[in-house]
């Protein structure tokens, strides 16, 4: 009998992934192609960042991916000195909240943006992006 | 309405690298609390154990406790909410006493953080944050609660200095508790010189003298419904409000940056509760396992208006014989922060005080106390409410 297939796309997702399994794989896919993707919900409208595959303002699990495009404003952002294991190649690395309106993404800022070069209420993009250990997340960068 | 009173609280020295197994360290907070109530381990109905099991190799430390303190056959279950677990389980035991299911129940609360190494450690207070999402970006407690400092410095013009405030208070109040793991001063000069590990960066704009220490430790707080803790204690302590609320763990998914939503929440409730506004507070613990946590916390249980938490370390109002003491047995700054044992030091803080047994840290005639009780970077708050 085949080995039943697992899909464990979501080990993908950042310096190091404590996930493997999720119903929102298909978010690891959409960044490999250069897409940072949100969820809405299909019957109510919801839109939901971080990704969900279920809605929790009506209870359905009928859900659709959208790109997160255009600039968001950044919140608040913090420079780590010292990072939890796994990730001490990373360090210093900024750790930042932009707002998009309906929605706000948390993710790390470019490396090329220093800290202080980052004022809370300026703009910055999410671009999905490449780690140097091969794995997958997203970036806050300049417009 | 009926009420339940505390009648007995304890709690270990908060220590690095406890000598000791977490039964024996749960020992030390109980053995204490049970000297205060003066009652023996038959009189207690029933016990609710409490920590954060990320730091435990004993799977399912309830029963392992309860026998070790002398408490079966009676039940004894496991409580749960990072930080503020030993809050939650006062809020069940209180639960359970007035629906008249048990007449005495102990809350043991315990921490041995040195169970794992500092590195285990750190990662897995990260893993307290959202472990799909925000986790694999390399998060941190101390970098999660520097965001807040950022946003609430970029809002109100709060500067690092204004937080720096707040540790020295802390110190000097660390200084004379002998149940703190931090006893040394702190002083401003230390936050301005480049050489001292005080003013170093650990996460933007937080420093080290920001952070509150890892400590192992253990609390006990023994409650009674209102006819046995009046035959038992002759100076019962009355929980008088009890509030708590929860809040989105993702950052992605918060309304506030520049307050504990959960702190508010949790507050309004337990003032609505106990009929009284922030004006009648007389003695405060808040849960500063940082110190923008402390200066949120000014502002979201209503001691200042928000943006003037700054005002208020300033002019030395929460200091002991300020207009709202806070704090004033070193907080979790200097006392250290044994994450499952935290909620019960400050409610066993607020009841010496209550009680006018607080020694050199006594406050001038308190008769209503509150303590603000924060599990996660502001997951989960718990607000109580004792006077009297």
């Amino acid at each position: 009998m085949a080995k039943k297939e697992i899909d464990d796309r979501f080990k993908k997702f950042g310096t190091v992934s404590f996930t493997a399994i999720t119903k929102t794989n298909d978010f690891i896919d959409y960044l490999a192609n250069g897409k940072v993707m949100g969820s809405r919900c299909k019957n109510c409208g919801a839109v939901y960042f971080p990704p969900r595959s279920d809605c929790s303002s009506c209870l359905t699990s009928s859900m659709e991916w959208f790109e997160v495009t255009g600039n968001g404003k950044l919140l608040s952002f913090s420079e780590l000195k010292y990072g939890p294991v796994g990730f001490e190649g990373d360090l210093p690395y900024i750790i930042a909240l932009l707002d998009y309106g309906d929605y706000k993404v948390f993710g790390r800022i470019s490396a090329d943006l220093g800290y202080e070069d980052l004022q809370v209420g300026m703009m910055l993009k999410t671009e999905a992006n490449v780690l140097p250990n091969g794995q997958l997340n997203y970036i806050f960068a300049r417009p | 309405m009926k009420k339940v009173g505390i009648i007995g609280v304890g709690q270990s020295n908060f220590v690095r690298g406890y000598p000791g197994s977490i039964r024996e360290l749960a020992f030390e907070g109980f053995k204490e609390a049970m000297g205060d109530a003066k009652i023996q381990t038959q009189d207690i109905d029933a016990s609710i154990i409490a920590s954060a099991p990320e730091y435990d190799k004993q799977r399912s430390p309830a029963g392992v406790v309860a026998e070790y303190l002398g408490l079966i056959p009676q039940p004894t279950f496991y409580i749960e909410s990072v930080c503020s677990s030993s809050s939650t389980a006062l809020k069940v035991a209180y639960s359970m006493i007035m629906a008249g299911l048990h007449d005495v129940v102990a809350v043991v609360g315990f921490q041995k953080m040195s169970e794992i190494s500092s590195n285990e450690s750190q990662e897995r207070m990260g893993r307290g944050a959202d472990i799909q999402w925000e986790s694999p970006f390399g998060t941190m407690m101390p970098a999660y609660y520097a965001m807040y400092a950022q946003a609430h410095m970029a809002k109100y013009g709060t500067t690092p200095e204004d937080l720096a405030r707040i540790r020295v208070k802390a110190a000097s109040y660390g200084q004379i508790n002998e149940k703190a793991v931090y006893r040394k001063p702190v002083t401003m000069d230390m936050f301005s010189d480049p050489e001292n590990n005080m003013s170093a960066d650990v996460a933007r704009p937080l420093r080290v003298g920001d952070c509150c220490a890892n400590a192992d430790g253990s609390s006990c707080i023994i409650v009674a419904s209102e006819e046995k803790a009046k035959a038992i204690h002759d100076k019962p302590v009355w929980i008088l409000g009890i509030g708590a609320a929860s809040e989105a763990v993702n950052m992605a998914g918060r309304e506030m940056l520049t307050g504990l939503r959960v702190g508010i929440e949790a507050g309004r409730q337990a003032y609505e509760m106990a009929g009284i506004t922030a004006k009648d507070i007389d003695v405060a613990e808040v849960h500063d396992c940082f110190t923008i946590a402390e200066m949120m916390a000014y502002e979201n249980l209503g001691f200042a208006k928000p943006g003037e938490g700054k005002d208020l370390i300033a002019s030395k109002e929460t200091y002991k014989d300020g207009s709202i003491p806070v704090n004033v047995d070193g907080g979790l700054l200097s006392k250290g922060h044994p994450i499952g044992a935290t909620g019960g030091s400050q409610i066993r803080t607020i009841v010496l005080q209550l009680r006018e047994e607080a020694g050199e840290m006594q406050v001038k005639n308190p008769e209503i106390g509150l303590v603000h009780n924060i599990g996660g970077v502001g997951l989960y708050g718990n607000v109580t409410i004792l006077g009297r």
